[in-house]
């Protein structure tokens, strides 16, 4: 690591220390900044084009009626629901890249996607539930992966390869499972169901913002407040042990609101894929700093699924596609430069 | 020479195994009349009915040895217990191939889209080969790189389906992996396929034994390196691109038929692979048959039974210590 970066430590006359990297801070603000004005574009996106100018005037309030209705009722939670799950998504992604230690550690190489889709299949083809039945079973089945995986992969610790091959294995039989159910189905449900799993932003009212928010809200500063601990185990277990981390609660911690926040984001909008596992790498690339990097990665995934759903729209035109195919396409194109990337370097 | 016994007894499973499958399902038959229909065929019910299940059973054989000496090669050829046609993504490949060829192609005959198997499984098993690190392969790398690719290529897939309701009418049905498409034309098309296969993957026994030894070792032998290596890489995709062609991607019969053979016939390529070619033909029948019992009237496809028996296995496998350092 260069000596010479801006790093400043803020210190507390009571004796706490916070350490600022400039770097870091500036990739967040300008991550916002990015996300913010993506959002206010891809409100005035769609059938009836506003001009970013009407956007934001009718965001203050004081906009015509007819705007308003179409951004405060139909844009504005869609894009907030994109915001909320991109963030997830992205911080869910960072925290288990750095339990795994693996770049290609996200939630979708283990499976938590494919959990929360079977939980969302039963409910749409065993009891043709309704939207929100559906929410509650892919909550229900993201969790449930998770715990097995966790449960599974113990053994005197949860170790990073253990922990990402068992990841595979449940979610090859989980696969098997939403394949099956997928052949039972009609095709009408077989139709609704296919949409759902490739993640889709279509229709996402306020019902979809609040329970997102709260978690959010929630989990966000839990994870925050933890971050120390996270950036001390990647270091080692016996390191960060005999540095007064307490290894497998600050593990167990971190991995439930990973897991939380995944099966949130599942549940709201669909398995987006790509976004845990590209937004960290990016954000890492940002910063060039070593450690977690968890708040540029929550910043990072809010923008790329916010521009994602941007690109889907404007290329395919409105609701043709769901986002989750741009985020498949170009997640791929990116995590191929990746493992070619990575194996010269020798990390994976 | 127990080691030859064995063999001997094994192919007696299979056997009972192959009987069983012509004898259970929707229509329950007797053993009596699995006989009348195999050697006295005179067109009655359950004539026909034998009949029906014969190419299904045949096909069952034919895949299930492909799929397990695949299987067996390619752990041979990574050095890798973990290594499996479907976990290394070459699955995933041809069904890719095949979609496109459905979809695009307008190809719907099934000599027409084997090619297009073939070509998709080379290119993703070179693919996966390559990212995994070639020589340099461990276990993780390659597992993490043909699932990365299988992702992507799922994703591909989810799109087509979404975008044409016809191809999703189709492909949820293809990519589970069924042996029900079986019929006698279906398996004079990919038959070549399958004796080439097996026979090169065959051939090949002497040379990974060599190479088992480290690659110095194996050199100093007098075994061509590079030559076995294409020649496995080869094998294990024909087999599998053939295999995945006729019943859509099974997964997992590849991975464990070749660790519970190891576990009696020593690390001896020689006598792993004729094994491995007698005993997944038991697995993917046996697997064909609890699916036809445990869903009664309708069926479970033998791709999700695999699957769910498999997973566990490859989870046991993985906890198992030093498993990925092998």
């Amino acid at each position: 690591m260069k000596t010479n970066r801006a790093n400043r430590a803020v210190r507390t006359p009571g004796g706490l220390s916070v350490r600022l990297d400039l770097r870091t801070l500036t990739v967040v603000l300008l991550l916002l900044l990015a996300a913010l004005a993506a959002s206010v574009v891809l409100i005035g996106t769609g059938d009836f084009p506003i001009p970013a100018g009407d956007v934001l005037k009718t965001l203050v309030g004081s906009g015509d009626a007819g705007q308003e209705f179409i951004v405060n009722e139909l844009r504005l939670p869609r894009v907030l629901v994109a915001l909320l799950v991109g963030a997830s998504l992205g911080l869910g992604g960072a925290l288990f890249q750095s339990i795994s230690r693996n770049p290609l550690g996200s939630p979708d190489v283990l499976g938590l996607g494919q959990g929360a889709t079977a939980g969302a299949l039963v409910m749409i083809v065993l009891f043709s539930g309704s939207a929100n039945a559906v929410t509650l079973g892919a909550l229900v089945g993201g969790l449930g992966t998770g715990l097995a995986i966790y449960v599974l992969a113990w053994k005197q610790g949860v170790h990073g390869y253990r922990l990402v091959l068992v990841g595979i294995g449940v979610s090859a039989i989980v696969t098997a499972v939403n394949g099956y159910l997928l052949t039972r189905a009609d095709i009408v449900d077989a139709a609704r169901a296919v949409v759902w799993m490739t993640g889709s932003l279509s229709g996402r009212s306020w019902d979809q913002v609040w329970p997102l928010l709260a978690l959010c809200a929630v989990l966000v500063p839990l994870v925050m407040a933890n971050a120390r601990g996270l950036r001390m185990l990647e270091m080692g277990d016996d390191v960060s042990y005999a540095l007064g981390v307490r290894v497998e609660r600050v593990r167990l911690l971190l991995m439930v609101a990973a897991v939380l926040l995944t099966a949130a984001a599942t549940a709201a909008a669909g398995p987006v894929s790509f976004v845990a596992l590209t937004a960290p790498q990016l954000a890492c690339r940002l910063t060039r700093s070593p450690g977690p990097n968890l708040l540029p990665s929550l910043c990072m995934g809010a923008a790329l699924l916010v521009t994602a759903d941007w690109i889907s729209q404007r290329v395919f035109g409105a609701d043709q596609l769901p986002v989750g195919v741009v985020t498949g396409v170009l997640g791929g194109v990116y995590l191929l430069w990746l493992l070619v990337t990575e194996r010269r370097a020798g990390r994976i | 020479m127990i080691r030859a016994f064995g063999l001997l007894v094994a192919a007696t499973i299979m056997v009972l195994v192959a009987l069983a499958s012509i004898a259970v399902g929707a229509k329950e038959l007797s053993l009596e009349q699995v006989w009348h229909g195999l050697f006295e065929n005179s067109g009655t019910y359950g004539d026909v009915v034998v009949d029906e299940r014969m190419s299904r059973t045949v096909l069952g054989l034919l895949a299930g040895a492909a799929l397990g000496l695949s299987g067996a090669v390619l752990q041979a050829l990574t050095r890798n217990p973990l290594a499996d046609p479907g976990l290394l993504g070459i699955n995933a490949g041809a069904s890719a191939a095949v979609v496109t060829a459905l979809t695009y192609f307008g190809v719907t005959s099934l000599s027409g889209y084997v090619w297009f198997a073939f070509f998709g499984a080379a290119a993703v098993g070179a693919l996966v080969w390559f990212l995994g690190g070639s020589r340099g392969a461990t276990p993780v790398r390659l597992a993490l790189a043909g699932t990365a690719i299988s992702a992507a290529l799922y994703g591909y897939l989810q799109a087509v389906m979404i975008m044409d309701e016809a191809a999703l009418g189709k492909m949820r049905f293809w990519t589970v992996g069924s042996l029900t498409s079986a019929t006698d034309e279906t398996i004079t098309q990919v038959l070549p396929f399958f004796l080439v296969g097996s026979l090169l993957a065959l051939a090949l026994a002497r040379p990974l034994n060599a190479m088992a030894m480290g690659d110095d070792t194996a050199k100093a032998l007098g075994a061509n390196l590079n030559r076995t290596r294409a020649l496995s890489m080869l094998a294990a995709t024909v087999l599998c691109g053939a295999a995945t062609a006729a019943c859509g991607p099974i997964v997992f019969v590849g991975l464990m038929v070749p660790h519970v053979v190891r576990s009696f016939t020593g690390p001896d390529l020689r006598w792993i692979l004729p094994y491995a070619a007698i005993l997944s033909p038991v697995l993917l029948l046996g697997a064909d048959v609890l699916g036809r019992i445990v869903a009664r009237p309708a069926e479970l496809q033998v791709g999700i039974v695999t699957a769910i028996l498999g997973g566990p296995v490859f989870i046991f496998l993985v906890r198992r210590r030093r498993t990925a350092q092998l």
